[in-house]
């Protein structure tokens, strides 16, 4: 990790306030899955908010759009949605994000720039390219960035969507989240070439692997690759490297993990990582430590005060099928 | 006649069973798809096929394209794949593969080629699955001449209906149901003959009206069906198991005796498989004694909320409901 200037340490502790909400919200959300307050199945995103923090705080939201996938609580929150409005989501309940039609897999937000979570592995690549395409007629500089999993990278579609965005030169980012695993299969024996950013030179744009788990490398990597496609440029293929430090959903038990790789990897998981360079600075650990309590704290509050409104009104549920 | 065995699995167990029966007496048969080899499938139907069968059973790339038509022109030269499509919409990322492809390979070759797949999926809606996790889509793919479907949901007919669908020379899709998988123990035989494609089965013989269903749907109408036998109806179920091809007849047979109608899905019912039974009836000029009734999914996605899908999802009062409307009328 380079040194950071004064500035940079602010900057920091602002990541590493965004990577504790979107963990502590998930962790929320984990206790109420297995209280039963929460059905269905949940992605949870934990270990990966590096990449969440750091890609939103690249971009210019709203103006700025994300296209997640099923695991985006993380992107939801980093693009500012509220936690309450996302634990009320989940729980069924009328002031949730989306009415309870969402639940965990299809948040969406377009007012604060997060474009809809999508289930189907790729789908939102050819839409991100379309939110591009968009922006090459109306001005505004907008730039879509498509969040994607590893294993994505074998979807038509995805190889579509970097095709048609390469040669209208839109400005899109493809960011690959990659965390070694699509569901229960290691992306390893699914590719030839795990070098996911390779592929990006097979359609005439750059492409970089970068270190996902570093939250000020990731906001470089989509800043410079956002101010590209804004000038012109066309886009750009970034994979960031990263692992999950949850099942793939919860209620996974794993057996597909080797034995000691859980530990590896907490070792390197983000938000300590980030909590030692900046305790190697001049954050005191009191300071952190007072930062996550008021989080807790916060999002502690948001789920109870979710928990008590009301279940998702029966009596709309034909609503907004059409205009 | 084979020697039949009688064992107790789950449903999930039955499907295993089928496939294992398949990969052991045809050694044309291969079984691929996301996460069905080495971790032996994501709701754990496959498991142990890969460590049996090796090679023969593996795992595939997230590209349903792929699969299908991997499936499509390996099945053209000799082999009998079957390949699993994780969860029925997601077919939809490779529906050309399906709809364009598949079908036709027999029909413009006039018989020369072939393409005798069968793909194995699932659906339904259980708690918060939601918009893309929850749909019925057995229309979508019945409405494709060249293409069989059926809909598997006793555990014996998760074993027999599977079977018939691989030994079957054209391309069938088997929807199963999730939420049957892993429900319950039932004692099945297996190792019996493998049936004919396109039967259905009476699950409760009545006489005051006939209620078609399929799927697990039907476990709701056959619910619904016992509490109206204490009202003095007498209601016959009939599953008809395989979606195409329809067994018409049998429903006919039925409602020559009963004089009405009650068709029960869990899919929409806005262009579903409950119209085409009903015009069926109609066209074929049996006088009905009431107006026939479809239960089913009205035209919205599917909603997250447990409280909204519920709101959408037929229910067992619902049926039983239509089902007293059409015989007090
Ligand atoms: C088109 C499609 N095929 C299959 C699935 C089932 N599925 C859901 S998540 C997943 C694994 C995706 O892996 P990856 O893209 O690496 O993302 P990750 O879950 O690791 O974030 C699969 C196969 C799906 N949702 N959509």
């Amino acid at each position: 990790m380079p040194e950071n200037s004064p500035r940079d340490a602010s900057d920091l502790v602002e990541l590493f306030t965004t990577m504790v909400r979107i963990r502590s919200v998930e962790n929320e959300i984990a206790r109420l899955r297995s209280a039963g307050d929460v059905v269905g199945s949940v992605h949870l995103c934990s270990g990966q908010e590096a990449i969440y923090a750091g890609a939103c705080a690249a971009l210019n939201l709203p103006r700025d759009v994300v296209f997640p996938t099923y695991r985006g609580h993380g992107w939801t929150l980093a693009c500012g949605v509220p936690p309450y409005a996302v634990l009320a989501e989940l729980l069924g309940r009328r002031t949730g994000l989306n009415g309870g039609r969402g639940g965990s897999a299809y948040l969406t937000a377009p007012r604060w720039g997060m474009c809809g979570e999508n289930s189907i592995v790729g789908a939102g690549a050819p839409i991100a390219a379309g939110a591009a395409l968009a922006a090459t007629f109306d001005g505004s500089g907008r730039v879509a960035l498509a969040a994607f999993g590893d294993g994505a990278l074998n979807q038509g579609a995805v190889h579509e969507a970097m095709n048609f965005a390469a040669v209208r030169a839109l400005p899109v980012i493809f960011l690959v989240e990659n965390n070694h695993w699509s569901e229960l299969t290691p992306i390893t024996s699914t590719v030839r070439d795990e070098k996911l950013f390779r592929r990006a030179s097979a359609y005439g744009m750059p492409g970089a692997r970068i270190d996902g788990n570093d939250p000020q490398g990731v906001q470089r990597a989509v800043a410079r690759a956002a101010d590209r496609a804004r000038d012109g440029s066309g886009p750009v293929l970034i994979e960031a490297m990263t692992d999950r430090i949850v099942g793939h959903y919860i209620g996974d038990v794993q057996h597909y993990r080797a034995p000691g790789e859980m530990e590896t990897i907490l070792a390197a998981e983000p938000i300590g990582r980030l909590r030692r360079v900046l305790e190697a600075q001049d954050t005191t650990a009191a300071e952190l430590d007072s930062i996550e309590q008021s989080i807790h704290h916060e999002v502690a509050e948001a789920a109870a005060h979710a928990l008590a409104d009301p279940l998702a009104d029966p009596a709309t549920v034909l609503e907004h099928v059409h205009a | 006649m084979p020697e039949q065995t009688l064992k107790k699995m789950s449903y999930a167990e039955a499907v295993n069973a089928a496939l294992r029966r398949a990969l052991e007496t045809r050694p044309e048969v291969i079984l691929f798809g996301e996460d069905v080899g080495v971790p032996g499938g994501v709701f754990g139907v496959t498991k142990g096929l890969h460590n049996r069968f090796g090679d023969r059973v593996f795992d595939t790339p997230i590209s349903e394209s792929a699969i299908l038509g991997g499936a499509i022109g390996s099945a053209m030269f000799g082999m009998r794949p079957i390949a699993e499509i994780m969860w029925a919409d997601f077919f939809l990322v490779a529906l050309d593969q399906i709809v364009n492809q598949a079908a036709n390979v027999r029909y413009v070759s006039r018989g020369e080629a072939t393409a005798p797949i069968t793909v194995r999926t699932q659906q339904g809606s259980g708690p918060g699955a939601c918009a893309q996790h929850s749909q019925s889509l057995e229309a979508l793919f019945a409405h494709i001449p060249g293409i069989r479907v059926c809909m598997p949901a006793t555990h014996q007919d998760a074993y027999d209906l599977l079977l018939s669908a691989i030994w079957c020379d054209d391309p069938v899709i088997v929807i199963e149901n999730r939420n049957l998988y892993h429900a319950s123990k039932r004692e099945i035989v297996i190792d019996g003959n493998v049936e004919p494609i396109g039967r259905s089965a009476v699950r409760r013989p009545g006489t005051d009206i006939t209620v078609v269903t399929w799927g697990s749907m039907q476990f709701q109408a056959l619910e619904a069906a016992e509490h109206l036998a204490e009202d003095g109806i007498d209601a016959e179920v009939i599953d008809a198991r395989w979606i195409r091809p329809l067994d018409m007849d049998a429903v006919l047979r039925s409602i020559e005796r009963t004089g009405r109608l009650a068709v029960v899905h869990e899919a929409h019912t806005i262009g579903g498989v409950g119209a085409e039974i009903v015009s069926a009836v109609v066209e074929s000029g049996i006088a009905l004694r009431a107006a026939p009734v479809r239960v089913g999914t009205p035209a919205v996605r599917i909603p997250a909320a447990p409280t909204l899908a519920e709101a959408v999802i037929p229910s067992v009062t619902e049926i039983a409901d239509a089902i007293v409307k059409t015989c007090r009328s």
